[in-house]
Parts: C-alpha cells; structure tokens; sequence
C-alpha cells in the first residue's frame, strides 16, 4: 500500500456480469447515491483513493470527511453523525477499522444502535504484497459478536452496489467487506440482494459448499469439478452471515448432512463458525470449514497467497472428498 | 487558517462576568445545584453503587447546562433544534440523570432506583433506554468523537444548535481525545464547546502522579481550541464562560473548569476513594446536613 491509486471516472453501470474488485463497485456506487441522496456522508481515514471513496469526495467534497489517519475519531464522528440525522459511511481497511476502532464501534455505534456504514476494504489475504499487519483475517469475526451489527460480505461488483443500496436504506449499523482484488463476476442478473438472505446455486444431495467473497466463484469452479467425480454438489452464496438464512442452511444441511464452508477469513469465528453455531443446535451434520487456519498471511502476489493457504477450487474438492469418505 | 489568538480568562470580577451576572439568574443556579447535589447523594445512597466524586464536581457546571445555557425541551426530547449535552465521562450519570430529573424529562423517584434490574438508569447512560441520553457512554475518551460528528451535521444542515461535551481530567489522557481535539480544530467546530472537569483526581491517585496532563491550556491551544479557564464552582464565571463560547467564532471553545472532587460535601472533597464509593449511611446523613437538606 501507499502506491497512487487511480479514480476511475464515474460509471452508471450496474456491474452486471463485470469482473471488478468489489471496492470499486463501492465507490461507483456510493457516488451515485451522493447524487440521489443528500443525507449521505461519508468519511474516511486517509485511505480514500484505496477504498474509493474518493470518488464521492470529489463530487461532494462539503459531504466528505477525512478525518486523517485517525480511525477512532472516524468512527466516533460518524456515530455524531448519524445522531445528527445523517447516513454515514465511513470507510478504511478492514483492519484498521474493525481493529483499531473496535471498541468504538461496540460502545458508541452498537451499543447506541446507530446508524452507521462501515465498509471496509481490503479484507483478507488478497490485500497481497502489503502483508499480514494489513490482511484483516479476524474482522468478520470481531463484527459479527456485536449485538445488533448486521454483517454482509458480497461476492462481485454486481452484488456489491445492490448491497451498498441496501445498507444506505437500511436503519442500523452495518459493516459490509470488501476486497481490493478485481474478482469475477458470478451472480446471475435476476439475482436480488436482501439482508438476512442468502442464495443457492442449487442445493446438492452429497455436499452443500457456503461460500462467501472470493470464495463463492471457486465455489462454483469446484461444484463442476465434483460433478465430474459423480458427487452432487450445491452452493449457497451466503452474503449474509449475520443475519445467517438459517432457512437456507437448514435445508442445504437437511439435503447433503455435509456442509463445506468457504471463506478468506481464519476458520476461528467467521463464517464456518456461525453456520457450525447454528447446525450444531439445530441439525448436527459433518462441517469443515476451508478457510485460514489461525495463522497470519503474509506477503506475495494475492493468487499465489491463496494457493499457499490453500483457498482454491481443488482444495474444495479435496475437502469436500475426505468429508465425504468420512460420513 | 487563521486564528483569532485572543485568549479568554474568565475570573471573578472580570467585566465579562459582570455582564453575565446581569443577564443570568446565578442566585437561582445556586440553589439548583444545590438541589441537584441533594439528588446525586440521594441517589448513589439509595442504589448503594456509583460514582460519587466525579458526579458532585461537575454538578455546578451541568446545572448552568441544563438550567442556563441549553435551549432543550422536555416535552419534546428530539427537537431538532435542541442544543446536545454529551457526557464524555459517563460515569457520572448520576449528575446528568439529577439533572434531567429535576427539569422535568422523568419522575424523581426513578432515580432511587439507580442501578437496579429493570431501571432505565443505568450505571453508565443507555440512549436506547432513557429520553434525554443522547449517546450512550461509559468507555472514557469517546464523547468528543461523538460531539464533532453531531457539530459537523448541524452545521451541513445549517441548525443553529449547539454542542457541549463534558470530559474529565483523568479521561484527557486517552488518545482518541486528542484525535477529536485535532478534527474539531480542523474543522473549526465553533458551534462546539467542551468542558474538563479539572477536578485533579482520577481512579489510582492525583493525575500528575498517575500521568501528568499539564499543561492543559497550551495543549488545547496547539489544537486549534479557544480556551477558557474558571473555577468550575463559581457560577458566575461558569455562566460567563458558557456566554463566550457562543460568541467566539471559527474555532471550537473548551472551558477548563478547575474543580474540587466531592464538591460539597466535606468528607468526599478532594479524596480519591470517593470515585466510585457511594455515602454510607452517616455519610449521607452529613451530606444532606451540609447541603441543607
Ligand atoms: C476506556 C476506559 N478505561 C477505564 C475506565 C474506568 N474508569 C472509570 S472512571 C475512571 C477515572 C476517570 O477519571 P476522570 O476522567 O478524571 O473522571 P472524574 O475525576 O471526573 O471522575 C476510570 C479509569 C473507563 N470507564 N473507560
Ligand atoms: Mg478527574
């Protein structure tokens, strides 16, 4: 990180089938709603041209807040903010903002249930060469354990700007993460975001995969895979993960008794953590979760990271084959 | 940016306060605060957990708040016009919730319930539980954050509301302080005007022992702050200074008001032991005694 980053001019596009990173369907879209919306504000901590609110900044410069590389104040500010009656974004890495201001969030924006957007980019190991202090790992965790925060983690750009939509109609906080590496487009164009939502590529009868980020399209990558091994697989996207579509898994659980979660997340308190909450009360089935394995990333191109952590489709399907010689 | 680099000293006897003496009912204040002291020992007796030192310091300065300078409605919590108290040092809800009692926002015999299963008064301020909070607190060091955001989107909205935010001493030493005290300086939040409670005391001893905050004043001058020092008792140079800030314009104004803790009562003044224990029985005894009860 530090290297100029470029703005690219506004699009009005709505990233249907387009591959982009998830951070700039963000900032597209967060300007188009500037534009429709004058309560909306946004704020950042000296990391706009990364996280792309810079975009916004430039169009409504009197709406925009840089608060300098003071994440706290950021998120405290954006709590005053909304109290003053004004949706707030505030924006920085997922790791400084879930992290550094955690405490912030919990007491001032949770606990007063306020009305606060924070989207956090640069999640995960696909952050690359900048390493382990900037590859947030834990974030969905720390988010998800807060009373009242609702948490999203979309999957493409198409995806992204109807969740970005949803969260400036929503009344609540919510913490929604993106990516900074461009990622392929994978939801179909019928395809309608709701919070507490999660959609299914088809319910498997051998395994169901729930993926989430990056994960979902090597998801997809690894259901044809085991197709070709006869195993029936499903995948759900859950975008969701706090509020989980219990329904969904449920059922998905029901159909296979074999679940495989997939996330760009340490397997501690992510995803895999909040579908094993629920299976194991509701509907015991075999989970394994694919995932970071209590580790720090480290530095490198972001798709050799992911092989060295082994978050790619064979490895799905490896897992997925081991579970099922195991049932 | 230009400041204006004038400084601001409000002393007894100063023509300013003499202005503000003409203009405000400072007798009445008194007698206010008295009575807000009443309820506060009340209170804390009665629930038998609370902090006492820190709410009795700062019970002059939050009745020329309340009963002075804020134009706020208590028929009418939300009014968007109303001017917004944030008390950065949470812990002493008691004296914000003595306030928001005897002006009217709940019955004066919630607060005996203090701290009980149930209560919307709760050992920190709860929003979501009690009209009249405008942001829960508790976690030292977060209100100005809250205070600059709020000053921020009134101004955008062009409400001509004002913010004040109460911190204390000891709460100055965490750093998200001084990250709102820069943004409030940058942004030159002149709708915003903060209170320290100088009281001089926090949990484990004397602030210059447990980590020295001075020099004060220099220090929220640097940031950008017009800054006025008073005795945080007298209530006319409280009035006054409240009566300042709103004149002073592009910069934020913080009134260091130096204090006693335990104010009031003689055998809480100034002892640290008295943070965060409540009056006993003859303690509460002598204090009603003293307070004129
Ligand atoms: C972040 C945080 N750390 C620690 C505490 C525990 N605590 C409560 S009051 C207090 C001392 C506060 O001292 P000061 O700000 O001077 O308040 P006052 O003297 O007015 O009571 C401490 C350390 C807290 N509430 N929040
Ligand atoms: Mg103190």
């Amino acid at each position: 990180m530090g290297g100029r980053e470029e703005t690219k001019p506004q699009t009005t596009t709505d990233f249907c089938g387009q591959s982009v990173a998830t951070r700039d369907a963000y900032g597209a879209t967060l300007a188009e709603l500037g534009a429709a919306h004058e309560k909306i504000v946004v704020l950042d901590a000296d990391l706009s041209g990364s996280t792309k609110t810079a975009k916004f900044a430039k169009l409504f410069p009197e709406r925009f807040f840089n608060m300098g590389i003071s994440e706290q104040d950021m998120v405290g500010t954006a709590a005053g903010l909304a109290l003053a009656g004004k949706i707030p974004f505030a924006s920085t890495f997922a790791v400084f903002e879930t992290g550094r201001a955690w405490e912030q969030i919990r007491q001032t924006i949770c606990y007063s249930h306020l009305n606060v957007k924070l989207c956090a980019s640069h999640s995960g190991l696909t952050v690359g060469e900048d390493g382990a202090s900037h590859q947030a790992l834990e974030d969905i965790a720390l988010m998800r354990v807060l009373p009242g925060m609702t948490v999203i983690v979309p999957s493409d750009g198409y995806e992204t700007r109807q969740v970005i939509q949803a969260a400036a109609a929503f009344d609540g906080p919510i913490y929604v993460r993106l990516g900074r590496a461009k990622v392929p487009a994978c939801l179909p164009q019928e395809y309608t975001f709701e919070i507490g939502k999660g959609y299914s590529f088809g319910i498997g009868r051998d395994v169901n995969i729930v993926a989430i980020g990056i994960m979902l399209p090597m998801a997809l990558k690894a259901k044809e895979m085991l197709a070709q091994s006869g195993i029936d697989a499903g995948v759900i996207n859950m975008v969701s993960v706090k509020p989980l579509d219990k329904e969904l898994l449920l059922e998905a659980a029901q159909a296979s008794k074999f679940i495989v979660t997939c996330e760009e997340h340490s397997v501690i308190g992510g995803l895999g953590s909040a579908v094993a909450e629920y299976l194991s009360e509701q509907n015991p089935v075999l989970i394994k979760k694919i995932g970071v394995q209590d580790t720090f990333g480290c530095s490198g191109p972001a798709d050799e990271l992911l092989q060295l952590f082994g978050l790619t489709p064979e490895s799905i399907v490896e897992t997925a084959k081991a579970g099922l010689a195991q049932k | 940016m230009v400041y204006n680099e004038e400084i601001f000293v409000v002393r007894k006897g100063d023509p300013m306060a003499a202005e503000a003496r003409k203009s405000a009912d400072v007798a009445r204040l008194r007698e206010q605060a008295r009575k807000l002291r009443i309820e506060i020992v009340k209170m804390l007796a009665e629930s038998g957990s609370g902090h006492t030192g820190g709410s009795l310091s700062a019970a002059d300065i939050v009745t020329a708040l309340y009963f002075y300078k804020m134009r706020h409605r208590v028929d009418e919590p939300k009014w968007p016009e109303r001017d917004r108290f944030i008390l950065s040092k949470g812990h002493a809800a008691p004296v914000l919730y003595g306030a928001l009692a005897l002006a009217g926002y709940f019955d004066k015999s919630l607060l005996g319930n203090l701290r009980k299963i149930g209560c919307p008064l709760q050992g920190h301020p709860s929003s979501k539980l009690l009209s009249g909070v405008e942001v829960s607190t508790g976690s030292l060091g977060q209100g100005l954050s809250i205070a600059n955001g709020i000053a921020l989107g009134l101004k955008l909205d062009k409400v001509p509301a004002r913010v004040y935010c109460l911190l204390g001493d000891g709460e100055t030493q965490e750093g998200q302080v001084w990250e709102a005290a820069m943004s409030a300086g940058h942004y030159q939040l002149d709708n915003l005007c903060a209170i320290v409670d100088l009281n001089s005391l926090q949990i484990d001893g004397r602030c210059e022992d447990v980590m020295r905050i001075d020099p004060v004043g220099a220090k929220w001058q640097a940031f950008g702050w017009n800054t006025i020092e008073i005795d945080g008792h007298d209530m006319q140079a409280i009035v006054a200074a409240l009566d300042v800030a709103e004149t002073v314009r592009g910069r934020p104004t913080i009134i260091l008001a130096q204090t006693v803790k335990g104010k009031g009562v003689s055998v809480f003044e100034d002892k640290a032991e008295y943070h965060g224990v409540t009056p006993n029985r003859e303690e509460l005894a002598i204090a009603l005694k003293e307070l004129g009860e």
